[in-house]
């Protein structure tokens, strides 16, 4: 059986957070969800590392966390919903976050949005990107 | 017999709650946010609803991955406030309406929507800041509440169509209520906005007025939208907006539009309002 093609899989800089991501990532999601509770935001705090053994990620996820790859997590099936705790539990506001994922300064993505965002067209398939490059 | 009298859009952007909390709604950044929901809230507490739907979508607070429901109907006599990573904002707790929402709940399933029931459920911002955004910062909410939560988190989300005929069931469910009340429907999220990739910080305000002047005049066409153009024009995120098409399912097919309000950003969305008078 060949993989079905998403239509979505067509927009750029965007990883949908599917039933097959879901699936992938469900071990980082439920970790990012621990940290709903401030008690394990203290444990994790206190041995990133140690923490991270109650969770079965593959070991690509694993390093995705350690190493804050905020668009790797998603890659690798993390939800933007799930990983913005981590972010919060590391003291980031969320727009910090959003311009780690862009390869922007704060202060440049905050500017971006003040002057009304990324502007849709240029953005809307993966081949416009590609041209840019 | 209860009737719903009114609709309202309105964005539920965490930061305009963090804003809020931090007593940081005077900074004139967050003024522009704010005063565009002063008109709104005079109009409210002249209105003086009896109970309000509020649909919105949860972000990983009640729900995690473990249970996705794609809608669910909160049925408790309250719901707290959760914690997101940053402890529970301070807000009051939200008081439920579970005769109403018992009563909604088992008039949608006969009338083929499944509903999840919860009879107990944390709530997150996507349902406090609204409340916030049309009722201030109060110690005490002025009505109880029905939390409508829809799956927006994993793809698919329900259907702009599904969405809007889940809200025709709603208005028959109020609608066959025996007691006279005057209920509210929200609906929550959006505009556009992308919060996740390299793509993010994406806004489109042209899709977004369009989307404004359809829900007033021409819902049944936003109904058709599928989702990929949704997160193609509006961000990946921006597909949560078909939880505004519950909302104006429950309407008539003809409403007054009473007030209307547009900024970017608050943080990386644009926010969007809108009510709509059911009364005409």
């Amino acid at each position: 059986m060949t993989k079905a093609t998403k239509e979505y899989d067509n927009i750029p800089g965007t990883f949908v957070f599917d039933a097959e991501r879901s699936r992938q990532g469900y071990h980082i999601n439920m970790f990012c969800m621990s940290l709903l509770k401030a008690e394990n935001r203290a444990e994790f705090k206190a041995n990133e590392a140690k923490y991270l053994d109650k969770f079965p990620m593959t070991a690509e996820q694993r390093d995705s966390v350690l190493k804050r790859q905020w668009n790797r997590m998603l890659e690798l099936g993390g939800n933007i919903y799930f990983t913005a705790k981590l972010g919060a539990t590391d003291g980031l506001s969320f727009q910090q976050v959003a311009a780690m994922m862009t390869g922007k300064t704060q202060e440049e993505y905050a500017k971006m949005m003040l002057d009304g965002g990324r502007n849709p067209d240029g953005n809307r398939y993966k081949s416009e990107w590609e041209n840019k490059k | 017999m209860a009737k719903i009298v009114a609709g309202i859009g309105c964005s539920h952007v965490p930061a305009i709650g963090a804003a809020l909390d931090l007593g940081k709604n005077g900074e004139p950044y967050w003024v522009r946010v704010f005063s565009g929901f002063e008109e709104s809230q005079k109009w409210i507490a002249k209105e003086k609803p009896d109970v309000c739907i509020v649909v919105f979508n949860d972000h990983a607070t009640a729900f995690s991955v473990e249970m996705i429901p794609t809608f669910a109907i909160g049925c408790a006599a309250e719901f707290a406030p959760a914690d997101e990573g940053w402890g529970p904002r301070p807000v009051p707790v939200v008081p439920g309406h579970p005769e109403l929402a018992n009563h909604i709940a088992q008039s949608c399933i006969l009338d083929e929507f499944d509903l999840t029931i919860c009879n107990k459920m944390e709530v997150d911002h996507g349902l406090t800041v609204p409340m916030n955004l049309l009722f201030g910062k109060v110690d005490k909410w002025p009505c109880p509440i029905i939390p409508l939560a829809v799956n927006v988190v994993q793809f698919p989300p329900p259907t702009g169509n599904r969405c809007f005929n889940l809200g025709k069931a709603i208005r028959k469910a109020v609608e066959s209520y025996p007691e006279d009340l005057k209920v509210m429907i929200f609906g929550t999220g959006g505009m556009s906005h992308q919060i996740s990739g390299p793509r993010a910080g994406l806004i489109n305000s042209h899709f977004d007025k369009n989307f404004l002047d359809g829900l007033t005049g021409d819902p049944v066409a936003l109904t058709k939208m599928r989702h990929v153009e949704y997160m193609r024009e509006a961000g990946a995120e921006g597909v949560e907006m078909v939880m505004w098409l519950v909302m104006r399912g429950a309407l008539n097919e003809s409403v007054k539009e009473v007030r209307r309000f547009y900024t970017v950003p608050a943080s990386n969305t644009a926010v969007g309002h809108i009510i709509l008078d059911n009364r005409v």
